[in-house]
């Protein structure tokens, strides 16, 4: 049997790699993405202070690490039974969101991009960034490194740094927001929704005109009839900071919504020995294997997902670009892959208008952001919506809050048996009778590159691609053929 | 003249070392330009083999970021020295082994017993971990051994310079890549950061009493915190007298009390150890000798994590460097 192997750094990068299996036909058997790293943080939260959580989780990730700050800092609310302020809640919503807005359009410029704006049969050489700036011209570059610095100091002026920001504690946040901030803050709002105006007209003017692209989003390789996970407000509205978590079947029907505190009866996670990633699934459902539909568990999280399991978006202009991407693509809910990309862009804009909105909020420069728990703590946990998809804490400590046990459901881990799916099915698309074309290779980061997957850092290439190199053995393990995606 | 050869590698991190990089911003495309970047996985593509394609000590300067937990990132750390001029452990997973270090207080069986098996969401019957191969029907799967202890990249290789911080601030960054390229680098062993405690330049720094005592100490949740008073005069435990400065007091400034990140001045051997010698001195000292056993007993209960608190971001590197393993 041949095995190719699919490696972002030829073996040593512990991020991720792909190794497929052929059949004796040389069609491909299986494709496995394995994720070759596990640092712990079930473990070593045990012992440490509850409060440290917020400033120990955000090494989980430096490029979410606010998701996780976020996420804790909530865990620790249900933890000390303690409601935060009307201030601190906003304060903490509008930090999330530009960093929600400012990931994003990373995702967008650098890593998606290329696929969809250069296109996804272009020369490997000018599918990267600088071919995205090369196609949107150069003014247009540089609104994005404006767009990532304005939100990213919003990440600055309320939790002190961008990468590793720090402001939560149970029931508030710790530092209040100036007047002048402020103005910062609306400036960088102002901005943002601009500049996802724009890149959502980008994407109409470039991909929705470009043939082959609309077909790959349409047609059936890229294609996944799953159940979908999103957070929602009290209207059923997409909400990254609180609310609900909703389900909805492969049918686009509500399957469940619940409260974070309910998890364990809805969520479980699969263990398989040859990665040391854990795959998330419906527990009502059941692991039913790397398969989709309605009778297998098997659920997706992050962009796509959340709009599939919402009713809309709960700002307008939003809301509109919302409305449009449905009606393009034919109604709800949309299983297509790359569809996420799109999704993500109406996200941005969602989360740009957000900060705009909670930023003219007289109450966001309130001096009142924290009470003071009182509460013996005991257990607690918090949901968010990541950029990646639904992400959720759970704490247990003793009385003097100290944690004895944490469980951590990362967003990726959610959408990981849903990746393994895409690349095998890509694989299996193209690998026909022994052939592996040279396309194979974009073909199936493109499957799991719009997943925004966050366990591979490595996929965060700001080249826009992921460097790949196909090894094709034979039946000794020879080596016949390497392609890589460097020509 | 050739530009310098420069790489930019990642071991047991989480990618926020590169974000300051791209931090950098309009910086990013000066130091573009004035460097040849050999190797950057998270960038550029450049496999292992060019990297031993070069010659010895042909890349002018390695930087590593991450703690070193499996055997690949060892052998490629191994390599890197071999093929560099300079090798600087950049950010405090190298420096200090990080917060992944924190897994020091256990090993990799503790850690694939709680992850894989006891978790809540776990349904794991079998009580399958993962194994370095697998055979499944169509062939076989490898992982990359999982080490018990984390390691620093000094304890793996000889180190030249350190870039402090979680992660290190893109100014101290340029000023780095500027004294390289300028040839103007201090003594080999430096931190490139200044040799001063954060207290010296700490905002706050006027509030700080004299005498400092803590009649009880503060978790940052039981008080409301004061937004200019210095973290100890409020009985908030701050890394800031054991913890080299250089970072912009980014935490202090967001009102929550520093953990350590930039590791100690120099000379000190062992931060955790300076931290715990230094609140020792301060806590209870008014009237500490009217004090019963009970209640000496009762202020030191008020740090409820000493490891945790004071090894944060250190234990890989201190004397302790990991719980014994039995």
């Amino acid at each position: 049997m041949k095995k190719i192997t699919i490696d972002p750094i030829t073996r040593l990068e512990g991020h991720g790699k792909i190794e497929i299996f052929l059949d004796d036909k040389g069609n491909c058997a299986r494709a496995c993405l394995q994720i070759p790293e596990l640092r712990g943080f079930e473990k070593f939260a045990e012992g440490r202070a509850a409060e440290e959580m917020p400033r120990i989780t955000t090494m989980i990730c430096g490029v979410c690490p606010t998701a996780h700050h976020i996420a804790a800092t909530k865990t620790l609310d249900d933890l000390f039974k303690v409601e935060p302020t009307s201030a601190a809640k906003k304060i903490r919503e509008l930090m999330y969101n530009a960093f929600q807005a400012e990931d994003h359009i990373l995702h967008f410029v650098f890593l998606g991009g290329p696929d969809f704006i250069v296109g996804p049969s272009a020369p490997a050489a000018e599918r990267n960034v600088l071919g995205v700036i090369g196609k949107v011209g150069l003014e247009a570059g540089g609104k994005v490194i404006e767009m990532r610095k304005r939100m990213r100091n919003v990440l600055r002026i309320i939790g002190g740094k961008p990468v590793m920001p720090t402001c939560g504690l149970p029931g508030g946040v710790s530092k209040q927001i100036s007047e002048e901030e402020r103005k910062t803050i609306i400036e960088a709002g102002e901005y943002g929704v601009e500049f996802c105006k724009f890149a959502l007209q980008l994407f109409d003017d470039v991909v929705l005109k470009n043939k082959e692209y609309v077909d790959l989003v349409t047609g059936d390789v890229y294609s996944h009839k799953t159940y979908y996970m999103g957070l929602v407000d009290e209207n059923n509205k997409v909400n990254f900071y609180d609310g609900q978590i909703r389900v909805v079947d492969p049918n686009g029907k509500e399957y469940v919504k619940f409260k974070v505190q309910n998890y364990l009866d809805h969520i479980r996670e699969h263990v398989e020995p040859w990665t040391y990633v854990r795959f998330s699934y419906l527990k009502n459902i059941g692991w039913k294997g790397f398969v989709d539909g309605k009778e297998s568990g098997v659920f997706r999280v992050a962009p796509l997902a959340r709009l599939n399991a919402s009713d809309g978006m709960a700002t307008p202009l939003a809301q509109e670009a919302y409305e449009k991407m449905y009606k393009i693509l034919g109604g709800k809910p949309v299983h297509s892959t790359l569809a996420f990309h799109w999704a993500r862009l109406v996200e941005a804009l969602s989360a740009s208008e957000r900060v705009l909105e909670l930023a003219k909020d007289p109450e966001i420069t309130s001096d009142d952001i924290v009470n003071l728990p009182t509460e013996t703590p005991k257990e607690g946990m918090g949901v968010v919506e990541a950029p990646r998809g639904t992400l959720i804490h759970h704490y247990q400590t003793d009385e003097r809050g100290v944690i004895t046990k944490a469980n951590l459901i990362v967003a990726t881990q959610n959408n990981s048996a849903a990746i393994n799916m895409s690349v095998e099915k890509a694989a299996k698309s193209l690998i026909k009778k022994g052939k592996v074309p040279e396309g194979i290779l974009n073909m199936i980061e493109m499957a799991f590159r719009a997943y925004d997957p966050c366990h591979a850092c490595a996929t965060h290439s700001l080249t826009g691609r992921m460097p790949l190199e196909v090894n094709v053995y034979d039946f000794q393990g020879e080596l016949v053929k390497t392609l890589t995606t460097m020509e | 003249m050739a530009k310098p050869k420069v790489a930019f590698y990642w071991c047991a991190s989480c990618g926020g070392c590169e974000e300051t990089v791209v931090d950098l911003n309009e910086d990013i495309l000066k130091v573009a330009d004035a460097v040849d970047i050999v190797l950057w996985p998270v960038a550029l593509d450049f496999k292992r083999k060019d990297v031993e394609a070069l010659k010895d000590g042909e890349i002018a300067v390695s930087f590593i970021n991450g703690a070193v937990r499996l055997e690949e990132q060892e052998e490629m750390v191994k390599l890197l020295r071999q093929k560099s001029g300079l090798v600087i452990a950049f950010g405090a997973c190298a420096h200090l082994g990080g917060i992944p270090g924190l897994g020091n207080f256990w090993d990799r069986d503790t850690i694939f017993q709680r992850v894989y098996k006891e978790v809540p969401t776990v349904e794991n019957p079998k009580g399958i971990v993962p194994q370095e191969k697998t055979k499944i029907k169509e062939g076989e799967l490898t992982l990359p051994e999982f080490y018990d202890t984390v390691k620093t990249v000094a304890q793996t290789v000889d180190v030249d310079y350190y870039l402090p911080g979680c992660p290190p601030p893109p100014d101290l960054i340029m000023k780095a890549v500027t004294a390289i390229l300028k040839g103007e680098l201090p003594e080999k062993g430096a931190v490139l950061a200044p040799n001063k405690a954060l207290c010296d330049t700490c905002p706050r720094a006027e509030s700080k009493p004299e005498k400092l005592s803590i009649a009880e100490i503060k978790r940052p949740w039981q008080i409301k915190l004061d937004p200019e008073k210095c973290f100890l005069a409020q009985g908030v435990i701050c890394m800031g007298p054991a913890t080299r400065t250089g970072c912009g007091e980014t935490c202090i400034r967001a009102n929550q009390p520093c953990r350590g990140c930039f590791g100690p001045v120099d000379g000190v051997v062992d931060q955790g150890a300076k931290a715990l010698s230094m609140i020792a001195s301060i806590l209870g000292l008014e009237g500490e000798e009217k004090m019963t056993d009970e209640e000496v007993k009762k202020l030191i209960d008020g740090i409820v994590d000493p490891a945790g608190t004071f090894y944060r971001f250190s234990l890989a590197s201190s004397l302790l460097r990991r719980k014994r393993m039995e």
